[in-house]
């Protein structure tokens, strides 16, 4: 067994938390800018992975470094390509970023920056308020209130929308 | 309120890991790759640095525990990365079918220090198809006494197949032991002497 101040490989960070960061991505940004918020999250966090502190929660440091690209997709909508020149053909995918449920996802991206970051990292990451705040930079009772807004937005939308309760 | 999970499909996951792969190999952040051949004797775990190979694993030296050691050793900046060790699986491709007798490969030797890097060192002069005694290595290795350490030496090998600790034998005709076990050591040997 690994000691638990040993930073494991950085392959089974990838294997255990990639799927979630690119659920966050995709609900945060949508599909497209999703894959290089989460290419440029993975590449920030191999760099700074040797200096992590042990017994941090890596899922949150994860979804921190993803709202700091976040905010520069949702700054800027104009990104540097990376470079592809031995990267296969992407594989057809199916309808992104739900199935059905992309009317949803649209209402959340027209959520205001903040209150779909609540959102998404509270609903889509799991994380509590308390990670939510570090990374947002407020308090914890302003990140559960940014996340209440953000579902009372989504409620309106849906009661509006289709007469219904989600 | 419940928010439906959007997609995260493993053949997207897989995309993008690849994708990281190639950026992290182009921003210098690659320190270790490794990749997975099959071979007659299990499924080898082979892992290379900037420098060259670093370590070869057998299946039951579980490769989780492995690629931990290699993260404390060396750096915990691992990628499962295929490509960056096409070579090397060719080539022990072309050596179980017996189309190889030396592997033309940069080596990372960092793993073996002291004694036990002067035995790793000199274990290539062997031969394809020939075997030397652990006597006979601890004399070439100049420390005819330290018999027990070439076995040390020997077991601890880092890089086995490739630096080919099987040809080393006991003096009285024995097999000896060896690091992926004994059945593989015979298997090895016994496709030297046929080819």
């Amino acid at each position: 067994m690994p000691r638990p101040d040993r930073l494991p490989p950085f392959e089974r960070v990838v294997a255990t938390h990639g799927a979630t960061v690119l659920r966050v991505c995709r609900a945060l940004l949508g599909p497209v800018d999703a894959d290089d918020a989460w290419s440029e999250t993975f590449l920030a966090a191999l760099r700074a992975y040797p200096d992590l502190e042990p017994g941090r929660n890596v899922e949150a440091w994860l979804v921190t470094i993803a709202h700091r690209k976040a905010i520069d997709v949702h700054r800027v909508r104009a990104r540097i390509p990376v470079p592809t020149e031995t990267l296969p053909e992407r594989p057809a995918s199916t309808g992104i970023p739900g199935s059905g449920d992309d009317e949803l996802w649209q209402a959340v991206a027209a959520l205001p920056f903040t209150q779909r970051a609540a959102v998404v990292y509270h609903h889509v990451a799991g994380l509590p308020y308390a990670e939510i705040a570090e990374i947002l930079g407020n308090s914890t009772d302003a990140a559960r209130r940014a996340a209440a807004d953000g579902r009372a937005a989504l409620r309106r939308h849906y009661q509006l929308e289709t007469g219904t309760r989600r | 309120m419940n928010l439906p999970r959007p997609q995260a499909s493993t053949t997207d996951l897989a995309w993008l890991h690849t994708r990281l792969v190639v950026d992290a190999q182009a921003a210098g952040l690659l320190d270790l790759a490794y990749r997975v051949v099959d071979s007659p004797v299990g499924p080898l775990l082979v892992a290379a640095t900037g420098t060259g190979i670093v370590r070869v694993a057998f299946a039951a030296d579980g490769y989780d525990d492995i690629l931990d050691d290699l993260a404390a050793r060396i750096s915990p900046r691992i990628l499962e990365a295929p490509a960056r060790l096409d070579s090397a699986a060719r080539q022990l491709d072309e050596y179980f079918h017996g189309r190889r007798h030396t592997f033309d490969l940069p080596l990372d030797l960092r793993l073996a220090t002291g004694f036990r890097r002067d035995v790793i060192v000199h274990l290539p002069t062997i031969g394809y198809g020939h075997t030397a005694s652990y006597a006979e290595v601890a004399a070439a290795s100049g420390s005819p006494r330290a018999v027990r350490a070439v076995g040390t030496a020997c077991a601890k090998n880092p890089l086995p197949v490739i630096v080919p600790c099987h040809r080393v034998v006991r003096s009285d005709g024995g097999i000896g032991q060896y690091v992926g076990g004994v059945d593989a050591k015979r298997a090895l040997l016994q496709l030297e002497s046929s080819a």
